[in-house]
């Protein structure tokens, strides 16, 4: 900062400086008026997008960022509590004070009928706390903790108050920030002692699935591009009319809604369904090939549904690929093959590449075909943030693992940029 | 269960609430329920009677569920509905909270009136339906008993199919694995039945397909693709009626469940709200709604009242309530996150 303001004419010299630069010293001025009068226009233009964008884009991403580390609950319905084990090491139980102050923040929570909050919050994190606390909290109205005896009664009501992980629970929920959902999200919690560990291997699950979700994206890409190019490469090649006919066909997809493609996939390739009855007909089985409700499903349906995006990038890019280029390669020697993978294949990339990323982004997220033509070990990620979102409203959990995915997606779309940034042959994002 | 269709539920009823905010301080009686053909009998059996008997106009809005939405209308303020039916996770939780009126029995017939599952402090049961084993009997050579012959696929070949999800399945595990149906929680709050129902569940999974939606299930029965499935009991006794399915019901073992009318904490129309509630908890209402739609209902001695043909298919017939258990709440509110993690788990080994 302070080295540009040195760099600007002092007030007052303005005038003089123009003076100098230029031999007509209002066009200068003038001309910087009508360039600032453009791009107040061309900011003015694209203003209703920019507000679209931040209101659709932006605060969605921002608010779910914040929901996966925002922990405001158990401060609001246990202060006393929090307030009395701030400094505690997680090394033997806490004190009678913090016993005390769990005592009347449930008798003040139960008043204010804000218990389930707290209870909900802490059942995430140690499983049972969801009756430990309401059980508490209803055995304290019915019989008060007399003053001094509160461990005691506390003890007495459930020996789970003895547990460390129990008073670990509401020391980490302390809030207002945590990290305990992005911790969960990659199969890691924090102890009592403040040791971050992982979680049982029985209940490890979303490392698994993050990977999961990645080799199906990974897999639906490579399948895309396998069936897509020789597509794109007749669509290209074909006259105008045949390949416009032709065209049709790939666009149709896209005109009819996905769940009447999934269930008309389901139908397809169902036990006693067309193809395994063909096959049994020509005799290639005997037994029915299970085709749905297990990966070899979620293969077939997702590369059917995303087709179309890789597909159309080829034909652009195939299509502005000079003849000529290729006459010219033949006509000084080379062999067929030599033309196409040093001539053709290296103009098509900026399509590989624009359809791969288009293809495997939108298929990470996917979340109904999975759900539907898949079986149970094949859901991908989305799904559990529909399972948090809508079956058991655990937001913070949900938010959490969106952000895994927005972050994996962030760095690969990166890598990729700098990877065709570095060829050249960018497919549209740098 | 589809995502979209809740959610575009969700912001109907959104607009619809601000729509409705500016008139609700003198308003008819709202009576909320859950749309499609089931309120439609309600119309038929409840709605449209009260008000021809009791001379009380009554408004019904239907909603989608969710805890979120009753805890928004009510901590606003000056609710829009007075009478909401809920499911039974959010009638614990809306309890808990404070968000329903505590019921005043003696106004609704008293608490012996009804069955003393549909009794709650906060809500009155509205209607009973179950979980059920599903089959086709034009395809079963033999009738099966029970979920243990769920589990026997050399008796019974074919696939099965079960509800995506530990909800239920692991119930169900236990209950073919010869747990009797009132420990089932009990053995599934240990960590030993959680293992043991996860190991019961091993010995067809390769058989097995899950279904997400309540549609499914009657659908993968007709296709062929499954020789039995847990189902609603509602959706076969629809595929039978509607699309002349000969399909099979087997009510040993079933899981119930019950949706409960609830008042909202702040209705205005309070008096005129427990009146409703009075005449939708009559014995000789409640017993003609199986006519329309084959759910269960909570008044004792509605049954009586029953056409046998129609007692015959309802969860509350006494013979299907014996084997029945209900669905834990209480269970499912802690355990949810955590089993749901592992059911992931154990179906990716």
């Amino acid at each position: 900062m302070a080295s540009v303001a040195a760099g600007d004419p002092p007030p007052g010299r303005e005038l003089i400086g123009g003076d100098r630069d230029n031999a007509v010293p209002s066009l200068k001025r003038r001309l910087r008026r009508v360039e600032r009068a453009r791009q107040l226009r061309h900011a003015a233009l694209i203003l209703p997008l920019l507000l679209f964008l931040g209101f659709t884009f932006l605060v969605p991403i921002g608010t779910m960022l914040w929901h996966s580390v925002d922990d405001p609950d158990v401060a609001r319905v246990l202060p006393r509590s929090v307030a009395a084990l701030k400094g505690w090491n997680g090394q033997a139980l806490p004190d009678e004070a913090a016993f005390a102050a769990l005592a009347a923040d449930l008798d003040q929570a139960a008043r204010d009928q804000t218990t389930p909050a707290a209870a909900k919050r802490l059942n995430y994190d140690v499983n049972g706390f969801r009756s430990l606390l309401m059980n508490t909290a209803r055995h304290l109205e019915a019989a008060p903790a007399a003053a001094g005896e509160a461990k005691a009664t506390l003890l007495d009501i459930d020996p789970r108050w003895g547990d460390l992980e129990s008073w670990g629970a509401i020391h980490r929920a302390a809030g207002p920030l945590t990290g305990f959902y992005l911790l969960a999200a990659l199969d890691l919690h924090r102890t009592a002692d403040g040791h971050i560990v992982g979680t049982p291997a029985e209940q490890a699950v979303y490392v698994e699935v993050l990977l999961r979700t990645l080799a199906i994206g990974f897999i639906v890409t490579a399948l895309c591009l396998l069936l897509g190019f020789p597509t794109a490469y007749v669509l290209a090649a074909l006259p105008a009319r045949q390949s416009n006919l032709l065209m049709i066909f790939v666009l149709l997809p896209f005109w009819t809604s996905l769940l009447v493609r999934i269930c008309a996939w389901i139908v397809l390739l169902q036990g006693n369904g067309l193809v395994n009855g063909l096959l049994q007909w020509l005799g290639l089985v005997e037994q029915p090939l299970r085709l749905i409700f297990n990966r070899t499903g979620v293969y077939i349906a997702m590369t059917h549904v995303l087709l179309p995006f890789m597909i159309l990038p080829l034909y652009s890019s195939m299509k502005a690929i000079s003849p000529a280029t290729m006459r010219a390669a033949a006509s000084l020697g080379a062999p067929p093959w030599r033309v196409f993978a040093q001539i053709y294949l290296p103009q098509t990339l900026p399509g590989i590449g624009a359809g791969s990323l288009l293809v495997f982004i939108l298929c990470i997220g996917y979340y109904i075909t999975p759900a539907l033509v898949g079986g149970g070990g094949d859901q991908m990620i989305s799904y559990f943030i529909a399972f948090f979102t809508n079956e058991t409203v655990n937001w913070g959990m949900a938010a959490a693992l969106g952000t895994v995915l927005l972050t994996v997606t962030t760095l690969l779309a990166l890598a990729y940029a700098r990877l065709v940034g570095e060829r050249q042959t960018s497919g549209g994002i740098k | 269960m589809l995502i979209p269709c809740r959610q575009i539920g969700l912001a109907a009823l959104l607009a619809a609430g601000l729509l409705y905010g500016g008139t609700a301080s003198a308003r008819d009686l709202t009576v909320v329920s859950w749309g499609g053909t089931y309120q439609d009998a309600q119309k038929k059996v409840y709605f449209e009677p009260f008000t021809a008997a009791t001379k009380i106009p009554l408004t019904d809005e239907s909603w989608d569920g969710g805890i979120g939405v009753l805890r928004a209308k009510v901590e606003a303020g000056n609710a829009p509905w007075d009478v909401v039916q809920v499911e039974s996770e959010e009638l614990a939780l809306g309890c808990e909270e404070g968000l329903f009126q505590k019921l005043d029995y003696t106004r609704i017939g008293g608490k012996a009136a009804y069955l003393p599952a549909a009794v709650s402090p906060c809500g009155v049961g509205a209607i009973v339906y179950d979980f059920v084993l599903g089959y086709d009997r034009d395809k079963l050579h033999e009738a099966p008993k029970g979920w243990a012959d769920f589990f026997d696929t050399k008796r019974f070949p074919g696939k099965r199919a079960l509800r995506q999800g530990p909800k239920t399945t692991l119930e169900i595990a236990l209950i073919a694995d010869g747990v009797a149906p009132a420990e089932v929680y009990k053995v599934l709050g240990t960590e030993a039945g959680i293992a043991r129902a996860f190991r019961k569940l091993d010995t067809i999974k390769n058989d097995l397909v899950w279904w997400k939606a309540g549609a499914q299930p009657p659908q993968l029965l007709a296709s062929g693709e499954v020789a039995m499935t847990s189902v609603y009991n509602g959706r076969i006794d629809a595929a039978n009626r509607n699309d002349h399915k000969n399909f099979g019901v087997v009510w040993n073992g079933a899981l119930y469940t019950i949706d409960s009318w609830v008042i909202l904490k702040g209705s205005p129309n309070t008096d005129q709200a427990y009146k409703f509630l009075a005449f939708a908890g009559a014995a000789e209402n409640q017993a003609k709604l199986p006519q329309y739609i084959a759910y269960g209902v909570p008044n004792r001695r509605a049954n009586a009242l029953i056409a046998p043909e129609y007692l015959a298919g309802l969860p509350t017939n006494p013979v299907n309530l014996r084997t029945a258990t209900e669905i834990s709440d209480s269970f499912w509110l802690e355990n949810l996150d955590r089993l749901t993690e592992r059911f992931n788990k154990w179906a990716a080994k």
